[in-house]
């Protein structure tokens, strides 16, 4: 069912429900367990299911733009860090010598991930850094 | 000759004011320099092609920019736009500050309105209408603060002991950054480890290299971000290389990772990287937060924020950074609304510039308050700072207003000082980071700044941080050392700032922790609609504003005099006579003493003791060969009264009064009760030899001649604020003596030890 603003905050109103990247719940992460060793930082993770909620709340709320921003961020969870941080280094000014570097990052993220809403926000970055000229070196 | 001089001295002595080392910047638009309006500024306008964006503000979409671009598709809804751009800028202006229209209907009509309207709108309203208007129209209900955590040598116990500090006195955030950029890690540990002593719900963010922060973020040292920098214009946002889609990139990367963001954006940013293509401030920064809010970030810090000195040197630079946050919240972004950069050397200009957001409140009234010292804020100093503090704590109490902190006790800072020392301690060792000594430790827990401090070397500072990071030590080694150790409170915050990341829920607009729940925007909504609405002071959170240290009571008053009581004893002895009457003595003089006078009351405001002050005065009479009578008046404690009834049984004419307090008079029978001979108002700096001068003046008087009256010298100084209180307080227990029908007594006074 869809989230609303009454939904909020998931954490108090249905916290059996949230559960980290690995699938421990929220009451399964406690200091005991953490001592035992069996909560680590892949737990302590936000799972793609609480940011898509998370965008339902927003949008409920009229914040359609952050809505979209959780939405795309649900995607990048399963997307490894050193991805990510190239990725993000693509799109700064200058780095990508042309559009087809930037659209085959798109692509990856498209068909590996399921990152479609990403992968649209890089296509259409790379078609505007075409038209306002940043792929040229910069020294 | 001496050559005329050709300078008002007056010009000379302003030229010595700390607000003369502020340089002011005159009007020039075309450089750059204007607050709210430029000639190149475009007129507002929005043009729609079934939905599409095809010119916005003038500027046609085959011509629309990197910013155009990302504000027409991402900004723009064109199911609102038309309706919204069609209001005149006066009408919305009106309806910003009409407390009957509600916020979200404001916040609706931004979605179609241009980065051009929104300025122009702001624009209309004066400085008090803008303050206004953000106290309705920001997120979240109640307010808050954050503060800078920073120290000159990146010293970490320095770090935990202040985080904790910081925490104690009630930021919602923390923010640190290092002088060396490699000692990052080591700083975010001590931070997260300092800030959760005490309580848990601090947020904290480690603002570093773009990269090296998300990673400090994803071992879950730091819960949020902010350095997240955008820009008004092009060729801007390229120098600071970065484009709209970077950032917005970077921004679903933090969510994706559970850690909140805002995004940072103000006014003379473009000015300063000289690309401003000579529009003025506020429309470049209507671009930067339209910019924010199409990117889909909960938040922005704004309000100038590093361009914030800068702005403050145009005129309306000041009011400008007020226009920008009210965009800001208008667009519906979480404000940390800057009173960041320290704008001026003024201190009444300081006071001004936090004075709106006080009173009406923000999400993070400063977004960098310097909780620790000026010379140790690694981000420049702030507008407020660990200096300043208590400043900011009486500001609260002064307007009854919720500026997000509580003062703390001494002792209880101490304790948490130490404590946070130790729990790094502990952390280092238990991690084989470091062994810190216990001269160190003292060193740091008691310091007010790094000059202070016997503390770790840059080199071990940096050897720490390096270990940290290339061990891939994360906040899971930092819960379980800190439990290990016996810190298992500490453990136990530190996780739960952790565990927030997986519900997301501070992801939202305006998330705050406080009391161990998570508000923001969505469960604690701004509500403003005019008086009784919005965010009020409860009764337990006035108690704790109005709770600053060293406030006197009249209980405080009577203890600190009861310690002058058995010494007085020891020295005079006030002996009741007779009811006083007319005296027939030509050469008398009479002293009228008020009713708590060596009763209740042994010292005057300037701390002489009461004896001293009688024996002066009753010596100095006797020196002209005139005799001294003290009545003790107790149908009146008032000064002026106390002289004109000491004159009107005194055989000459001539009385004294005399409150305990040290404030006297001398008066003569038949004048009016204020229109005396000579008032000796200024009791805190009335000396002893004054009240002599006083004796011998009354003395010339009863002969009938004319003294030259006793003038105590005064320099201005703002003596009531430091005497007020106590006097009020004194003369209160004077009043409470008064008894309307008493009989003026004629008192003998004896004095031991000396002789008159």
């Amino acid at each position: 069912m869809t989230k609303t603003i009454a939904d909020y905050p998931l954490a108090e109103t249905q916290p059996e429900t949230i559960s980290g990247l690995s699938g421990k719940t929220l009451s399964t992460i406690t200091l005991d367990a953490l001592i035992e060793g069996s909560v680590d930082m892949q737990d302590l993770r936000i799972a793609p299911e609480a940011l898509r909620s998370q965008a339902e709340i927003a949008q409920a709320a009229n914040r359609p733009t952050l809505a979209k921003n959780f939405e795309r961020a649900a995607e990048l969870v399963q997307v490894p860090q050193d991805l990510i941080m190239a990725t993000y280094e693509l799109l700064r000014p200058g780095r990508a010598k042309s559009k087809d570097e930037v659209m085959a990052a798109a692509k990856n993220l498209r068909e590996n991930f399921g990152a479609t809403s990403i992968a649209d926000y890089i296509e259409e970055a790379a078609e505007v850094y075409q038209r306002r000229g940043l792929f040229k070196f910069r020294y | 000759m001496n050559p005329t001089p050709n300078r008002w001295k007056r010009y000379a002595g302003w030229d010595e004011r700390p607000l003369r080392l502020d340089k002011f910047a005159a009007e020039d638009a075309a450089n750059g320099f204007a607050a709210f309006t430029s000639p190149a500024d475009p007129k507002p306008g929005l043009g729609l092609n079934s939905g599409r964006v095809i010119s916005l503000d003038g500027v046609l979409e085959h011509e629309f920019d990197m910013i155009d671009l990302y504000i027409a598709r991402h900004h723009i809804d064109p199911s609102i736009a038309p309706e919204a751009m069609a209001i005149p800028a006066g009408t919305l202006a009106r309806m910003l500050v009409d407390m009957h229209v509600p916020r979200e209907q404001l916040v609706r009509l931004a979605h179609g309105l241009t980065p051009a309207k929104l300025a122009e709108t702001v624009s209309q309203l004066n400085a008090l209408e803008i303050a206004f208007a953000y106290q309705k129209m920001r997120a979240r209900k109640v307010p808050g603060n954050q503060a800078h955590v920073t120290n000159a040598k990146d010293d970490p116990l320095q770090l935990a002991a202040d985080a904790a500090t910081a925490v104690a006195f009630g930021f919602d955030e923390i923010e640190t950054t290092m002088r060396v950029s490699r000692n990052a890690w080591s700083n975010a540990l001590a931070c997260a480890v300092g800030g959760a002593v005490g309580r848990w719900g601090t947020l904290f963010q480690c603002s570093s290299e773009e990269a090296e922060e998300l990673r400090i973020g994803m071992a879950g040292f730091s819960s949020y971000a902010e350095t997240v920098s955008v820009y008004g214009t092009e060729k801007t946002f390229i120098d600071g290389d970065d484009t709209p889609w970077s950032k917005g990139f970077l921004a679903a990367a933090y969510a994706s990772r559970g850690i909140k963001m805002r995004c940072t954006s103000g006014a003379g940013s473009e000015l300063l990287m000289g690309f401003h293509e000579s529009k003025s401030l506020l429309y470049l920064e209507a671009r930067c937060l339209c910019l924010q809010r199409a990117m889909g970030v909960q938040g922005t810090q704004n309000g100038g924020i590093d361009g914030a000195p800068i702005t403050s040197t145009v005129p309306g630079g000041v009011r400008e950074l007020m226009a920008e946050n009210l965009i800001a919240v208008w667009l519906d972004l979480e404000c940390a609304s800057g009173n960041d950069a320290r704008t001026t050397e003024s201190e009444i200009r300081v006071g001004a510039k936090i004075w709106p957001y006080l009173v009406g409140g923000s999400d993070l009234i400063c977004s960098g308050f310097g909780s620790i010292l000026k010379y140790d804020n690694s981000f420049n100093p702030s507008l407020f700072n660990a200096e300043e503090m208590e400043d900011y704590l009486v500001l609260q109490r002064d307007f009854e207003a919720d500026g997000g902190l509580t003062p703390v006790s001494e002792t209880v800072a101490l304790d948490l000082r130490a404590r946070a020392v130790e729990a790094l301690s502990a952390v280092l060792e238990e991690l084989q980071l470091a062994t810190p000594t216990a001269d160190m430790k003292q060193s740091v827990v008691v310091a007010s700044g790094s000059d202070d401090t016997r503390s770790f070397s840059p080199r071990e500072t940096a050897g720490i941080s390096e270990a940290i990071r290339t061990r891939g030590l994360t906040v899971v080694d930092v819960i379980k050392a800190l439990a290990k150790r016996g810190f298992v409170q500490e453990a136990e915050n530190l996780l739960k700032v952790v565990r927030l990341r997986l519900s997301g829920d501070y992801l939202q607009t305006a998330a705050l922790v406080r009391n161990g729940k998570v508000l923001s925007a969505l469960n604690n909504p701004n509500d403003y609609l005019g008086p009784g609405s919005g965010y009020r002071l409860s009764a337990e959170r006035r108690e704790e504003i109005i709770n600053i240290r060293d406030v006197l009571d009249q209980k405080e008053v009577l203890r600190s005099e009861g310690q002058h009581e058995k010494e007085e004893a020891k020295r005079i002895r006030y002996q009741v006579l007779k009811a006083a009457e007319l005296g027939l003595d030509r050469t008398e003089v009479v002293i009228g003493i008020s009713p708590g006078f060596g009763l209740k009351i042994f010292q005057t405001t300037a701390g002489h003791r009461l004896s001293d002050v009688l024996a002066e005065i009753l010596s100095a009479i006797k020196q002209h060969g005139m005799t001294a009578r003290i009545v003790r008046f107790r149908h009146t404690a008032d000064t002026s009264f106390l002289g004109l009834s000491a004159a009107g049984i005194s055989g000459s004419g001539i009385g004294i009064g005399l409150q305990a307090k040290g404030t006297a008079i001398i008066h003569q029978r038949g004048r009016l009760p204020h229109n005396n001979l000579e008032l000796f108002s200024n009791a805190p700096i009335t000396k002893l030899e004054h009240y002599r001068g006083m004796g011998n003046n009354a003395a010339i008087y009863a002969k009938g001649e004319m003294p030259d009256p006793v003038i105590v010298p005064q320099r201005g100084e703002a003596m009531g604020s430091r005497y007020h209180a106590r006097t009020a307080m004194i003369y209160a227990i004077e009043t409470g003596l008064i008894e309307e029908s008493a009989p003026p007594q004629d008192i003998t006074v004896i004095f031991s030890g000396r002789k008159i």
